[in-house]
């Protein structure tokens, strides 16, 4: 046993047992394994117990914004009006697996943490917010609530419902939209979904790992969730590996692990850059990233942001302007195309990145990319442009030798390869209803 | 007799008005802007000439109801199909005119409507437009006049042209084949009927008009009363 | 005083009167969509203000500027 898997055993809070599942954990197996939930005085915790363990634990989102949850809860407990609970489990970018993974493996530590942030922010409905593509995952999910149920275990009222398959459909607006009776669009804020969201109630949205994570904190103690990790990002994190990784997955690791720590968990070889953060995240020479902690704090230096935890290793003879320029082809597919800098401007950009790509620019693409990065940003109802921006920025500097090539017209060898290690794009195209 | 002159000529200018608010307006769904024309000023051009239209035609309304020549009363105004003269085609006009009352109403009231519901009214302009050269045609008693029939062509070219114009910005499918198709059948049912129609002789009686021996006759009687 | 100018992204349709009437503060991108550059001072309140009514999309909307106060932002 190596020292980096030993290590990554006393991480496992989330993932217990994980390695020998095949199924989801029964309600049963789920309590043997962590204990029963917190009661206090009537049978169920007092909900400011609740918010104040999990602010002193200082848990942050695990959606990929990573705000401070005890803020969130407390924002959400201290409005007027009866609150609502959404679990978002979209997990709509597609190069993470982790929330499908904690899904598959644990729905009851996802179901735990529902029912304690419903009883902080006093709310009686938690909304379960599903892909609709994933068939199994709506049931599985039915079928542990069933168990729950039966065991009268919460008060809250769980319901499971099933949203189209798109990028930007498990955006906080979106999801409080589509719960609303309309489309899985993005709305402008204000107001944003903690002030007014499903049916104008103040309404608390969070990934389903977070709540998990809310589960644990509320049973085992603020101090316990601090044991591991760093005091600004304590506790553990789900990562999602992929790309030129022989053991590619989805990992528990203690908050503060390296980049290069990750890799080698998943035993990455020749990796000729690194794209932190998912498809809206940022390219990186590895030998930059490898030593910096996977936290806020620690990339924030190189530019780079945790996002939803999900590192992807670009082998080293890939083209990685070409990789770029698939995703943000995708990306700009996947527009809600509300607003005019967002719906032009992304196709924009990726075909000039594409241009670039093939190794035949029109004109000074250049220039022509620096001016459109600068003008898109900022401009749209809902960070998606941002995103798409940011990734293309990064893909200018990483690569900035091979983008020099390709602007002369000689792009790389493996430009033109069908990339099989290469990032998920997905095909099939969703409504909005 | 100056009310009856009045009547055709603010339906006239009415009908010239309207085609070029029309138009305007189709420019606007197009963004056009030109060096003389910036885009504050087209938008600007559209809504005060709607305005312009609207205060014609109420003149046109007004000196028709006070015309005693006809017995056409205040309620057809409003009310279609409900006078004797010359019913359907004064009911069309009056169809147009409550059309028009709408889209202004709704575009004046934009800021307490929601987009959808103000959208949805605006686009009633496309029937409204149709319908007021319609009742022109079979009403008007100057269908036959050769420079009007060519006033009219021109209104109706420029609306034609607008629209084509816009379409072909469009992409290319179902939806652009069907309006344009559905404009060449109307363009072509309207130049055959303004040939089988108030060009023929005899066109005024077909229309409805009631013969004039009745209009004082009965001036004690319901008919006069157009309601 | 100074206010500051507020697009809504989803009701903009690029119709463009803002950058005609307010040519100081706004400027269109290659895709006709506005782009604010800065505040409004009093001296363009006004125009701005102009600007705001023409807009057939409704999009556009004059804010008051909140005082930049470190305790405000702390808070």
């Amino acid at each position: 046993m190596t020292a980096g898997l030993r290590r990554a055993q006393t991480t496992r809070r989330l993932t217990v047992g994980w390695q020998h599942a095949s199924r989801p954990a029964r309600l049963g197996e789920h309590l043997d394994l962590y204990g029963p939930l917190p009661s206090g005085r009537h049978g169920h915790p007092d909900p400011r117990s609740v918010i104040d363990a999990v602010a002193a634990a200082g848990l942050t989102g695990r959606g990929g914004a990573g705000f401070p949850t005890g803020t969130k809860l407390r924002a959400v407990a201290g409005r007027r009006g009866q609150a609502v609970v959404v679990a978002n489990g979209m997990e709509s970018e597609p190069a993470s697996e982790k929330d499908q993974a904690l899904l598959a493996r644990a729905p009851h530590l996802v179901l735990d943490g529902a029912a304690l942030a419903a009883r902080a922010v006093g709310a009686q409905t938690v909304h379960i917010c599903l892909d609709r593509t994933r068939r199994r995952q709506a049931d599985e999910m039915i079928g542990a609530i069933t168990e729950r149920w039966e065991a009268r275990l919460d008060e809250a009222q769980f319901l499971v419902h099933e949203l189209p398959h798109r990028y930007v459909s498990s955006e906080e607006t979106a999801l409080v939209r589509w719960l609303n009776g309309g489309e899985a669009r993005p709305t402008a804020t204000p107001p944003r979904p903690y002030e007014r969201g499903v049916e104008r109630a103040p309404t608390l949205v969070d990934n389903v790992e977070t709540l998990a994570h809310i589960g644990l904190i509320a049973r085992y103690g603020p101090r316990w969730f601090r044991e591991l990790g760093q005091p600004d990002a304590p506790g553990t994190m789900l990562v999602t590996t992929a790309g030129a990784v022989r053991q590619p997955g989805v990992y528990e690791i203690e908050s503060g692990t390296s980049v290069g720590q990750v890799l080698t968990l998943a035993d990455a070889a020749d990796v000729g850059a690194v794209l932190i953060g998912g498809y809206f995240g940022t390219w990186h020479d590895p030998r930059r990233v490898a030593g910096l902690p996977l936290t806020a704090a620690g990339l924030k230096a190189a530019g780079a942001a945790p996002g939803a935890g999900v590192l992807f290793a670009l082998a080293a003879g890939r083209c990685g302007v070409a990789e770029t320029a698939r995703v943000l082809g995708y990306l700009a597919r996947q527009s809600a195309q509300q607003c005019g800098p967002c719906r032009f401007g992304l196709p924009a950009i990726a075909t000039d990145f594409a241009q670039l790509a093939a190794g035949r620019p029109e004109g000074n693409v250049l220039g022509r990319l620096e001016r459109r990065l600068g003008v898109i940003e900022g401009r749209g109802a809902c960070r998606h442009p941002d995103g798409a921006v940011r990734l293309a920025g990064s893909a200018l500097t990483a690569f900035a030798g091979d983008i020099r090539a390709h602007a002369a017209g000689s792009p790389c060898p493996a430009a033109g390869r069908r990339s099989l290690a290469g990032l998920p794009i997905p095909r099939t195209e969703d409504e909005w209803r | 007799m100056v009310l009856w002159y009045a009547t055709r000529a603010t339906g006239v200018v009415a009908l010239v008005l309207m085609t070029a608010t029309v138009v305007l307006g189709v420019a606007g769904t197009a963004r056009f802007a030109a060096p003389g024309l910036p885009r504050v000023v087209s938008a600007g051009l559209h809504r005060n000439l709607s305005l312009l239209v609207v205060g014609f035609v109420s003149l046109h309304v007004l000196t028709t109801v006070a015309d005693s020549f006809t017995s056409i009363g205040l309620s057809s105004a409003f009310i279609p199909f409900n006078s004797d003269y010359r019913r359907l085609w004064l009911g069309l006009g009056t169809i147009a005119f409550d059309l028009l009352l709408a889209v202004t109403l709704t575009s004046l009231l934009r800021d307490r409507l929601s987009l959808r519901a103000w959208r949805a009214v605006h686009w009633l302009a496309y029937a409204c437009w149709p319908i007021a050269l319609w009742h022109g045609l079979g009403t008007g008693t100057d269908s036959k006049l050769s420079w009007l029939l060519a006033l009219d062509a021109l209104c109706v070219a420029a609306v034609a042209a607008a629209v084509c114009w816009r379409l072909s910005l469009s992409p290319a499918g179902p939806g652009r084949a069907v309006v344009l198709a559905g404009m060449a059948l109307l363009t072509a049912a309207t130049v055959i009927f303004v040939f089988a129609g108030p060009l023929q002789p005899g066109w005024s009686r077909r229309a409805g008009t009631p013969p004039p021996t009745f209009s004082r006759a009965a001036s004690a009687g319901p008919r006069s009363e157009g309601r | 005083m100074r206010w500051r100018l507020r697009i809504d992204p989803t009701a903009c349709t690029g119709h463009g009167l803002c950058a005609d009437l307010l040519p100081e503060r706004i400027e269109l991108d290659e895709w006709g969509f506005p782009v604010i550059h800065g505040d409004v001072p009093a001296s363009l309140a006004g125009h701005a203000r102009r600007a705001v009514r023409a807009c057939p999309a409704l999009a556009l909307r004059l804010e008051t500027k909140p005082r930049e106060t470190t305790r405000r932002e702390r808070s």
